[in-house]
């Protein structure tokens, strides 16, 4: 397969869906935050409250509608670009996207209405199910993509079927509750619930500093405050538990993100560290460090929960530790290649009317087919994740994430203390903390799929085997099209979210 | 059908007294026009379902092509 093709067409999908994120954690969290805001507006019956839920839903609705169906080009991008791993992964998308399509976005469409045209028009009560409703209904439109998308971290629930060289579903809740599927969804939607709590923050805080709407401010940051403080606290966890996860299904992309070369008993955490490319291995993809700062024992116990625990290295996974039972990324080559070439020889056979040679050569496709995406390598290095990014892109994540914990707690302490008025260093601060928490959830993406890199599917299929064969210059023109696209897209949601926000909410808020 | 006219009505004046709303669904409408009838149409054709008409052709391909990455 060309490189260059290869390269451009990860770069289209890459550029796709970096830009559907920034739409889709906004409305995952402001749903929720929103229907807090209204709960407590049908509690109290203080019409402020109905200002305030009017006003960020107004805000909601622009984010929604300009993000609205910009995923579905992932899907057309599937069946063009990358046909080889649609008809490999068979049917394990086909369920949970139909689910998501049925089920969520229905639930999400029909509701959206009621909560945007049904002020006045239904009962406060059924109002507030229906912003509930639309908040359940977004998220769990997340939720069957994270599924999907955890099945290629962790293949499980499936069998492959050699006649149609397709993955077959064979338990669609070993596929829906696997541990790599649960911890991605609550990590993924508690980082869009944190996105949005900066977000209210940062805006109420720029109305403090204009000395405008101080009421809804304050009330918001509250809101916004409680939320995101619980959330991002669970989002550490969460984010912990994904660490252990990592190392037990992904052990490269762990050691890649550690920058972990030769495995160790008691491996320290790098909180800090430069890396600097080894200039005499760079064939290897080493990286050595420039400087670091260590936490002792770290890795092991966040890795296996025991700080004496071994974690292997790069170099373990790639050349293989006998000792510690880990084989060599040559041998499982070997074996991958045995695979698909007995794939293609059962094919044959079957075609030939060949039974017995058609039998011996399926018992080394079975055999064999967990390495199976290993027959597509040229080299094991191959198999090493791009270092520096995964390294870097963990870091500024982690430090972000922290970074937020200390905003929400600093927000609750202003507005307990009753000094949130005059904090011109606090609402630069939380304004700034905007677009630092899309950078956060999108360095979030750049770990998990940059760190899984060669693969496409965890062990199944690398990401040059999943390619469709067509021109590079078809990709480069659909590339193009799409960053322009995008950016007029990601333009008109701005100017039409700050002009609404210069705005600022109507006495009987806007639709 | 009195219920079907109030989900209508519902409906109708609620986009009535639209403000930024209509605004947005212009940008919903031009950008699912660009989505379907040009992108979708023009440059996502479905790259095996163009080329084969039966499963077992698209398996063979598939096949094949795992097998030529492979060597």
């Amino acid at each position: 397969m060309e490189e260059a093709l290869v390269n451009w067409s990860r770069a289209q999908f890459a550029l796709t869906a970096m830009y559907h994120w920034i739409f889709v954690p906004l409305t995952l969290g402001l749903s929720f935050i929103i229907a807090f805001m209204e709960t407590i507006y049908v509690r109290t019956g203080d019409a402020e409250w109905k200002r305030i839920t009017k006003f960020w839903m107004t805000l909601f609705g622009i984010n929604f509608a300009i993000g609205v169906a910009t995923g579905i080009i992932l899907e057309f991008e599937f069946g063009t670009n990358w046909s080889n791993y649609s008809w490999f992964v068979g049917d394990i998308f086909g369920a949970p996207l139909a689910i998501e399509g049925i089920l969520a976005f229905f639930m999400e469409s029909t509701f959206i209405a009621v909560m945007f045209f049904g002020w006045n028009k239904v009962s406060k009560k059924f109002h507030l199910l229906s912003t509930w409703l639309v908040a359940v209904g977004a998220n769990l439109s997340a939720l069957w993509i994270l599924v999907a998308n955890a099945w290629m971290q962790n293949p499980v629930g499936t069998r492959f079927n050699p006649d149609t060289a397709r993955n077959e579903m064979t338990n669609f809740w070993d596929v829906l509750f696997s541990p790599v599927a649960i911890n991605k969804f609550l990590h993924t939607v508690q980082s869009g619930f944190v996105l949005a709590s900066v977000f209210v923050i940062g805006i109420s805080a720029w109305y403090l500093m204009k000395k405008r709407e101080e009421r809804l401010a304050k009330r918001s940051m509250l809101v916004a405050g409680i939320f995101g403080l619980v959330m991002s606290v669970l989002l550490i966890v969460s984010g912990d538990m994904s660490a252990r996860l990592m190392a037990k299904y992904q052990p490269v992309k762990f050691a890649a993100m550690e920058n972990l070369y030769e495995g160790q008993t008691n491996a320290p955490l790098v909180a800090v560290g430069l890396l600097r490319s080894s200039p005499d291995q760079e064939e290897h993809k080493k990286e050595d460090f420039i400087l670091k700062i260590e936490i002792p024992n770290f890795l092991s116990y966040m890795a296996f929960l025991d700080a004496n625990a071994y974690v292997p290295g790069i170099k373990d996974l790639i050349h293989g530790n006998p000792e510690r039972g880990i084989i060599s990324t040559a041998e499982k080559i070997e074996k991958g290649k045995i695979a698909v070439a007995a794939l293609k020889s059962y094919k044959d056979a079957r075609k030939a009317g060949d039974t017995a040679a058609a039998d011996s050569s399926l018992a080394l496709v079975n055999a064999h087919y967990s390495y199976f995406g290993y027959g597509f390598l040229q080299d094991e290095h191959e198999a090493i994740p791009p270092i520096q990014l995964t390294f870097y892109s963990f870091r500024i994540m982690v430090g972000l994430g922290f970074l937020f914990v200390l905003l929400f707690a600093t927000t609750l302490y202003l507005l307990r203390k009753k000094k949130m008025h005059g904090q011109k260093w606090f609402g630069l601060t939380a304004i700034c903390m905007i677009p630092l928490a899309y950078l956060a959830t999108q360095m979030g993406w750049i770990v998990a799929e940059v760190g899984r890199q060669p693969w496409v599917i965890q062990d199944l299929m690398p990401t040059r085997a999943a390619v469709s064969q067509i021109n590079t210059s078809a990709v480069q023109l659909t590339f193009v099209l799409f960053a322009i696209t995008f950016t007029i897209l990601l333009i008109a949601e701005i100017r039409i979210m700050v002009k609404q926000i210069h705005k600022g909410p109507k006495e009987g808020g806007t639709k | 059908m009195n219920f079907l006219i109030r989900i209508f009505r519902f409906y109708y004046e609620g986009f009535r007294s639209m403000t930024v709303g209509k605004t947005l669904w212009l940008i919903i409408l031009i950008k699912l026009f660009i989505l379907f009838a040009f992108f979708r149409l023009f440059l996502f054709p479905d790259f095996l379902g163009q080329r084969f008409k039966s499963d077992e052709e698209k398996s063979e391909y598939v096949i094949e092509q795992f097998n030529r990455q492979r060597e």
